[in-house]
């Protein structure tokens, strides 16, 4: 860890000032991930902008029925959120699947949008990496490639988004708002991350001098028919193989709406909505549900260690969307797969 | 007074431990205490071109940047860093002492400083330059480069003839990946300068003499002028046997700065100590068609350094514990550009015996055999390497009462037989062994008129509960409450211990504690008899016992008061101290056993796997303390597991480098992996291993526990993976 300095902002217009003013500054909240990365010296930060302190902390409704839930708001409170738990539980579900409960009591809804991958040759300063360094090169590919990913990657990355909130986040459709020097601004979520392309070292569409403030939700929180299904190297405090969040909305057998995100498959939470096309409309059955996992998985590719993503993609979203189609979602603290 | 050995007794240190008096080596607070930070190197092999501290000794409070080229002195010849536990052969790695690398991760440079947050930083700035070397990391890539290191191959009957005329026979590859320890305390030493010329050294350590022993030899110090202390550590399971570097480096640092030091390394750093050898385990089985074994083949290729020969055999169990006429054995190893290995719980055994197991259960399908009656057909109530008798032996009760409490007999033969919704079941069992070894060591016993006892040995308590046995013996020993004794351990300036390891200490401990205790009883029964119209006028000191306070005559039941005898004597402290060794007696073979039942559901269509039940039955001797003792076993269970689904060194063999040098990518079992598990030990007297006929349980837990979960992940799936950790994708790979 490099020696810092450290200043607390006194409100969000501050904060933007004082990041605006220090390009090697770094915002913290919960610090789960950046001490982290300090310590390995892959963050180095001339500074840290405490940020803990500001008014970003409640879970409000929105006028159109929405809830707009502050940066700020820890993850286990969001998770126990009553509002979360009834309308959206499979954003509860998503990050109760993820880190530790200590680490969710600590880790903030704005950082969680803003943890960098776990590619060990990112956290690794001895090896080179573009994420990293730019211009150094990828040594994940055709080496430890067990966490990396299928879909959407590049020859300069092939590092995975580790969150499993954005993913759930990703198939509600949320919306980032943010704060920079000229106002506010929204995005998108599946505009917020950013594929690795030849720029992996940008994680994200938010600007060096911009802090997010709120995720919105939209009314629709598929509360009836949803799961959140991680398959992992261990059951519980392990980062996603492949991850899906999925769901429907039914009128008996009939899939009338769907939304389909893959997790530890890619640089950002993975949509494709030409899958949830082919799923709308359809009677829900393993047929459906296989097609729109070969959609998905269409363009994916594998490497020496991760090959097998593929295939294990395939099935966790038919199981997953077959969770969702039954009302049996994923129960994330009895293990056994619905 | 019922007596302490054989109960459940809470662990007399836990209060300290959950209120946070135990201080550990990292810990300990003096005045000027200065803070280092290592530097390590990023190649696997080559030397050190250059090295620049300059940005870092501009950093205001660093005191110092040492490395090879400005360190204080040390010993130059590799006898002089030889410990109690080095391997015969090779030169011990001696930190900081040239330019040469020889594994990634190795320390290359210590910064002192004011803060530690100090000395961390400026270690950042330290910039090195190597001429590189091509490197070895990969065992499969040299396996070709096989050794004999120690032992040469071993054989009864002829081996491989019997293997080809067998009736049915298996053959197949194992292989068990690079472990590390991952003890939760970091390795620290905190080193005090006294200014005499002495030195205390507070070190994580399982040998507080042994450590004290290298210090002498590398600083050419005198062993009344090193004293090291170790009175708690946070876990260690071998990776504390040997001294690592930082303690030598603490002391460098103390001795260059003269004054005080600490060292933590951090969790990264830790992945550069010793690890569990990479092993390939080749074994082939042939039986005849009732399910006897002819001939056992067991070959072995394991890791070790470019500078030591590390080896533990992990093929002498196969030959040992069942029956056959003929069998071949033999434990090579293969040197890499890697730190030396270490022991690591059930060092050769956890290996080993997890091909061994794995390879009857495939013999006993082969057979159409239930794995359980293979075990129970190839029985041998001798060891069979050594052709001799068991002091004592009941591996049939563990597979009985194991059998019975997991209800094995309602299993089905076939695979994919059994299921649970959608989840497959299966049910899987093995066998474990270790040795019963015994260790020369001393204990003193000081015993004050106010009925209080103060016992004291040298040996580390790793967590495993030796403070609470030690107490649980002398209390009974002497006929005093528990609360009366006060044990003290983890300092060299106690009596003599080897390093606490191989299952040993409870057995060695207790039997010095009962010899001393013996001591005291005699001394007592000579002043009682002074007394005038002495209750024991004539009683022999077989005669005499030491119960509830007082020396009571087992024929008369006359009794007197051990204070009485002491206010009689005029003596307010008895002190006594003895040696116990154990005669290396080639008669019988001192051996735990276990056998182990394992239920896993896997997930048909997604392979994931779940350790639902796990049943542990163990023939260990007399059980000294029934709670720590189930404690020891469960951890092993829970290790097992780990070994079985999870544990996995990753490196990258281009770079020579470890790559999940963290304990959120290095994985363990967490709660959510762990179930039922079910401890029993079954009665087990021996009345030749040592008066008491305690074996000790350090290891045996782990041993057999992988191979039960993998032999039950192939009853559930019908896949047999032999490469652990059998992760979920392994699971699909074609047959």
């Amino acid at each position: 860890m490099i020696n810092f300095q450290y200043a607390r902002a006194s409100d969000v217009a501050d904060a933007v000032r004082m990041i605006a003013a220090d390009p090697s500054a770094k915002f913290i909240a919960g610090g789960t991930n950046l001490i982290d990365l300090m310590k390995e010296h892959v963050e180095r930060p001339s500074r840290l902008i405490d940020i803990s302190r500001l008014p970003l902390k409640t879970v409000a409704e929105t006028a159109d029925g929405g809830l707009r839930i502050g940066a700020l708001v820890p993850n286990s409170d969001l998770a126990d959120h009553p509002l979360v738990a009834q309308r959206y539980p499979l954003l509860a579900s998503a990050i109760l699947a993820g880190a530790s409960q200590q680490l969710r009591n600590m880790a903030s809804t704005g950082g969680n949008l803003l943890q960098r991958t776990r590619c060990a040759y990112f956290y690794d300063t001895a090896a080179p990496c573009n994420k990293r360094e730019p211009g150094s090169g990828c040594s994940a590919i055709n080496r430890r490639s067990r966490m990396h990913a299928i879909l959407g990657l590049s020859e300069s990355c092939i590092a995975t988004h580790p969150s499993d909130m954005c993913v759930a986040l990703a198939a509600l459709d949320a919306t980032v708002h943010v704060a920079g020097p000229s106002g506010e601004r929204a995005m998108a979520i599946a505009d917020f991350h950013r594929l690795p392309g030849t720029t992996p070292q940008r994680d994200t569409n938010l600007q060096p001098n911009e802090i997010v403030t709120a995720v919105e939700l939209p009314a629709q929180g598929f509360a009836r028919n949803y799961t959140y299904l991680k398959i992992r190297d261990r059951l519980s405090y392990a980062f996603a193989l492949v991850s899906v969040a999925a769901a429907l909305e039914l009128d008996a057998d009939t899939i009338k709406e769907a939304r389909l995100a893959l997790g530890g498959v890619a640089h950002k939470p993975w949509r494709d909505k030409g899958a949830e096309a082919a799923l709308r409309g359809q009677t829900a059955s393993p047929a459906t549900f296989a097609q729109a996992a070969d959609l998905i998985l269409r363009d994916a590719k594998g490497f020496t260690h991760n090959a097998f993503k593929i295939d294990l993609a395939r099935k966790v979203i038919v199981r997953a969307l077959t969770q969702a189609a039954r009302g049996t979602p994923q129960s994330q603290s009895n293990k056994k797969i619905r | 007074m019922a007596p302490y050995i054989g109960t459940p007794t809470s662990r007399v240190d836990g209060h300290v431990k959950v209120t946070g008096a135990a201080k550990y080596a990292g810990e300990f607070n003096v005045p000027g205490l200065a803070y280092g930070a290592v530097v390590t190197s990023t190649i696997a092999r080559g030397r050190i071109a250059r090295i620049d501290a300059s940005e870092a000794l501009r950093v205001k409070g660093v005191l110092d940047v040492l490395t090879h080229e400005n360190r204080p002195r040390m010993a130059a010849k590799s006898a002089a860093y030889k410990d109690d536990v080095a391997p015969e052969q090779g030169s011990p790695f001696r930190p900081l002492y040239d330019d040469k690398i020889l594994f990634s991760g190795q320390p290359i440079a210590l910064v002192l400083a004011e803060e530690w947050e100090i000395a961390r930083f400026a270690a950042s700035l330290v910039r090195v330059e190597y001429k590189k070397q091509a490197h070895d990391t990969d065992l499969f890539a040299r396996r070709d480069r096989a050794f004999v290191a120690d032992e040469p191959e071993k054989q009864r009957g002829k081996a491989d003839r019997a293997y080809a005329a067998a009736a049915v026979r298996h053959k197949a590859e194992y292989y068990i990946p690079i472990e590390h320890h991952n003890p939760m305390e970091l390795f620290a030493s905190t080193v005090l300068w006294q200014g005499d010329g002495k030195l205390t050294v507070y070190d994580k350590t399982q040998g507080v003499q042994n450590v004290q022993q290298y210090l002498c030899g590398v600083f050419k110090m005198k062993p009344d002028d090193v004293r090291v202390v170790s009175p708690f550590v946070g876990g260690a399971f071998g990776s504390g046997l040997r001294p690592q570097y930082q303690v030598a480096l603490a002391v460098l640092g103390a001795r260059a700065l003269e004054r005080s030091v600490r060292l933590v390394l951090t969790r990264r750093q830790m992945y550069g100590l010793s690890y569990r050898p990479a092993t390939i385990e080749r074994l082939a089985l042939g039986a005849a068609a009732d399910g006897t074994l002819d001939a056992i083949i067991h070959e072995a290729i394991a890791v070790t350094s470019q500078y030591e020969d590390f080896s533990r055999n992990d093929t002498c169990w196969s030959a040992q514990l069942y029956k056959s006429a003929n069998a071949k054995y033999l434990h090579q190893l293969v040197r890499l550009d890697l730190a030396t290995p270490s022991d690591m719980r059930a060092p050769g055994a956890a290996t080993g015996v997890y091909a061994l197991e794995c390879a009857m259960d495939e013999l006993a399908v082969a057979l159409k055999l239930d794995p359980l009656e293979l075990r129970l057909r190839c029985y041998s109530d001798r060891d069979q390497n050594e052709d001799i008798p068991y002091t004592s032996k009941k591996l049939r009760d563990c597979y009985r009462q194991g059998a019975e409490a997991f209800g094995w007999e309602k299993r089905s033969a076939a695979p994919r037989s059994m299921r649970d919704g959608s989840e497959l079941v299966g049910w899987g069992m093995a066998t474990g062994v270790w040795e019963a070894l015994q260790m020369e060591c001393a204990a003193r016993i000081a015993l004050t008129a106010n009925g209080h006892a103060e016992v004291a040995c040298a040996f580390s308590d790793i967590g495993t509960g030796t403070y609470t046995i030690m107490a649980q013996v002398a209390a009974d020993m002497l006929g005093l409450p528990l609360d009366n004794v006060t044990v003290r351990l983890g300092d060299s300036t106690l009596p003599q211990a080897p390093v606490e390891g191989g299952s040993w200490t409870a057995a060695s401990v207790s039997h010095a504690i009962a010899k001393t205790a013996d001591e005291v009883r005699k001394e007592l029964l000579r002043l009682a008899k002074t007394m005038l119209n002495s209750p024991l006028a004539g009683a022999k000191p077989k005669d005499v016992v030491l119960v509830d306070g007082s020396i009571l005559n087992k024929a008369t039941g006359s009794a007197v008061s051990i204070a009485d005898v002491m206010r009689h004597g005029a003596v307010d402290r008895i002190e006594r101290e003895s040696t116990v060794s154990f005669k290396d007696s080639n008669s019988h073979a001192r051996n735990t056993h276990s056998a182990i039942f394992a239920e896993v559901k896997v997930d048909e269509e997604l392979g994931v796997i779940r350790v639902t039940r796990v049943v542990n039955a163990v023939a260990a001797g007399r059980i000294l303390n029934t709670k720590t003792a189930r404690s020891q076993i469960m951890g092993g269970v829970v290790w097992g597991i780990g070994m079985a689904l999870h544990e996995e060194t990753l490196h990258d063999h281009d770079f020579g480098r470890i790559m999940n040098a963290n304990i959120a990518e290095y994985h363990v079992p967490v709660n959510a992996d762990v179930h039922d598990i079910d401890v029993i030990f079954v009665d087990e007297p021996d009345a030749i291993i040592n008066p008491l006929g305690i074996k000790g349980i350090g290891e045996i837990g782990i041993v057999g526990v992988a191979a039960a979960i993998a032999n039950a992940i192939y009853h559930a799936t019908g896949k047999r993976v032999r490469d652990l950790p059998i992760t979920l994708d392994k699971l699909q790979r074609p047959s």
